[in-house]
């Protein structure tokens, strides 16, 4: 086998911080956008993934949900949530493309909306633990990876993206390692959009790929 | 006895393992936690089992409880009314009698304050004693319980020249946060599922309890378990109920409570309901005392469905509890009793009592949509609102200030 640096299973806890930035307006959500701690805008897009919920989000930032069911613009929530995070290099980009949607949006619009909830701008200190599991083969991940924790699991395949250098889950970063072997794995991989799904559901799709992959060559080992 | 590892057939090895990692940056950190009651109301509870737990993991923890008399209490209730909504202003007088009760509470126990790394000082009534230990070594935090989400000004911003002052401050939730000049950590509370209160019981114990206060198990049973104070609306659950039994004739309420040392009011309110009760024998009014844990256990394990009908709640613990209990919550849409009932989910978020009523005939309608309530409803106790998380967010807290952590601790 490849000499590759083992996978290290890590888990990890959030802690929400309030910055005490809340908005109440359109306008209001424009002018602290381009203010707000750059973490803020970090946690709405990703650290909300984490917290626990039992349906499915329609949108997958919280300025977009926010933007729906508080002030009720629907198209400028679509537009929000089509907002791809990761094609953006830092999150002053992000930020950037952010408060240029809102406002080509308050151009649009005749008055001002205003909502009854506020939103409140958050952020959140992560603290990454070491399980001391190691995975030597990629065989191994279909056998670990329904024993993980879903912090576990969204530390490697949501955090990782903002972590990488290639903006990528940790399970491609690793794989990546030895040499295209795994290249049908990884593309599988990446078809699984973290966005929409409880991490229940996410942990089960990606119990679905390891072991689909790696299916044949358990039976061949039987 | 009962110790970290007890907590790892119900939360899993891993919880355990990541104090573990966590507080091996924290060895001999001296913590000193300040409230003003040692018996009565959630904090107290958390204390109770926090700190023995912090102590097992190495830090060198204490707790301290203010003392004051019934002038300094009364004007310290006035004050979380106030910073609970209530326009009610507190006299010069007032806030000349609470400050030298911390000031003399400060002589005995500023020494060992100013001495600790970390102080936690819980809630409104120890709030000024920062002001009178001026040679602050470590880390001080303002540990709110209360909703302040919409407080009386004038009172907030006579608290607030204390608060400036701490290091960090924790809220419940992030409408409860305020613009203030330091770290604002959002950590909900959280039940110990090992306490008296919430350890699995006897069919035969929930039975003797019901039969010891002639409540009759067999009939449907409704209960809100709460201090006997205006903001958890014991008026509204009566009227509520009332509603609810045109429809369910043989439908029983059970309103529990005790009062704390800390809270003066609990008398008044409870001759209030007892006044409105008084005619029908299906309401039982049971006034317990402080350290009738085994008792609320029972009780919220035989009721059918719980009720927490509060106007103003900072989280709302008796709320984590009967969800712990696998029962379904009705709850007010209010403070942090929105982090726990999910509509529809673990229960249904009502604001008044006609909303109570028609939700209670949904479930005693629906005793299949009861259980499955009732079982997502400890799942998600079991994942979020148990005391190990709490300790890992303190743990977590402690690392961040001691070792001035901007967004990262990575740990092993």
């Amino acid at each position: 086998m490849e000499e590759t640096t083992p996978f290290a299973v890590k888990d990890c806890a959030l802690i929400s911080i309030a910055t005490g930035v809340r908005v109440q307006t359109l306008r209001e959500l424009k002018d602290k956008l381009s203010t707000v701690h750059p973490g803020s805008i970090y946690y709405h897009f990703w650290g909300r993934l984490l917290l626990p919920r039992f349906e499915e989000t329609e949108y997958h930032n919280d300025f977009a949900t926010w933007v729906y069911q508080e002030l009720r613009d629907d198209v400028l929530a679509e537009r929000l949530a089509a907002v791809d995070p990761l094609e953006f290099s830092d999150i002053d980009d992000l930020r950037n493309e952010l408060i240029e949607i809102i406002e080509e949006r308050l151009d649009e619009l005749e008055y001002i909306p205003w909502a009854k909830s506020e939103f409140h701008f958050k952020r959140a200190q992560i603290v990454v633990f070491d399980t001391h599991h190691r995975i030597h083969d990629p065989k191994e991940l279909a056998q670990i990876v329904p024993k993980m924790t879903l912090s576990s699991i969204f530390y490697h395949f949501i955090e990782a993206r903002r972590r990488t250098p290639e903006h990528i889950d940790d399970f491609r970063s690793w794989l990546l390692g030895f040499d295209g072997k795994y290249k049908g794995l990884c593309q599988s991989l990446a078809s699984i959009d973290p966005y929409f799904t409880p991490l229940s559901t996410l942990r089960e799709k990606l119990i679905e790929v390891f072991s689909n992959y790696f299916e044949t060559a358990f039976e061949g080992e039987k | 006895m009962i110790n970290l590892e007890s907590y790892a057939e119900i939360v899993g090895q891993d919880v355990i393992e990541h104090l573990h990692q966590l507080a091996e940056r924290l060895k001999g950190v001296k913590v000193i936690h300040v409230n003003s009651t040692r018996e009565g109301g959630g904090v107290a509870e958390i204390l109770r089992r926090l700190v023995p737990l912090m102590q097992e993991l190495g830090l060198e923890v204490s707790w301290e409880v203010i003392t004051g008399d019934p002038r300094f209490f009364h004007c310290t209730k006035t004050m979380h009314n106030a910073l609970q909504g209530k326009r009610v202003g507190i006299s010069a007088q007032e806030i000349a009698h609470y400050e030298e009760i911390n000031q003399k509470n400060a002589v005995l126990l500023c020494p060992r304050l100013e001495e600790a790394d970390v102080v936690f000082v819980h809630d409104p009534q120890p709030a000024a004693l920062i002001k009178f230990c001026s040679n602050r070594k470590g880390k001080w935090i303002w540990r709110c319980h209360i909703d302040i989400s919409k407080p009386y000004r004038p009172v907030w911003k006579y608290l607030r020249q204390f608060v400036v002052s701490y290091d960090a401050s924790v809220f419940h939730l992030a409408d409860f946060a305020q613009p203030l000049p330091h770290l604002q950590f959002l950590i909900p509370p959280s039940i110990d599922p090992l306490s008296e209160k919430n350890i699995e019981l006897s069919s035969e114990e929930i039975r003797e309890t019901y039969e010891r206060f002639g409540v009759d198990l067999e009939r449907p049973i409704t209960l809100q378990v709460s201090r006997f104070d205006r903001f958890k609306d014991p008026i509204g659950v009566i009227e509520a109920y009332k509603l609810a039994k045109k429809f369910i004739p043989s439908l029983q309420l059970v309103l529990a409570g005790g009062g704390a040392q800390d809270d003066p009011e609990g008398q008044i309110v409870l001759e209030e309901v007892k006044q409105v009760s008084q005619e029908d024998p299906d309401i039982h009014v049971l006034f317990l005392p402080a350290n009738a844990h085994r008792t609320v256990n029972a009780l919220q394990r035989g009721a059918d469905i719980v009720l927490q009908k509060s106007i103003k709640e900072g989280f709302g613990l008796t709320v984590t509890e009967a969800m712990w209990k696998e029962k379904p919550v009705i709850g007010g849409n209010a403070g942090g009793i929105r982090l726990q009932v999910v509509n529809h989910h673990t229960g249904f978020l009502v604001s008044t009592p006609e909303g109570a009523a028609l939700r209670m005939r949904y479930l005693f309608q629906n005793p299949h949509k009861r259980k499955q309530m009732g079982e997502k409803a400890k799942k998600f106790v079991l994942e979020n609102f148990l005391i190990t998380r709490h300790l890992r967010d303190y743990l977590t807290l402690m690392v961040s200030l001691l070792y001035n952590v901007e967004e990262r601790i990575e740990l092993g």
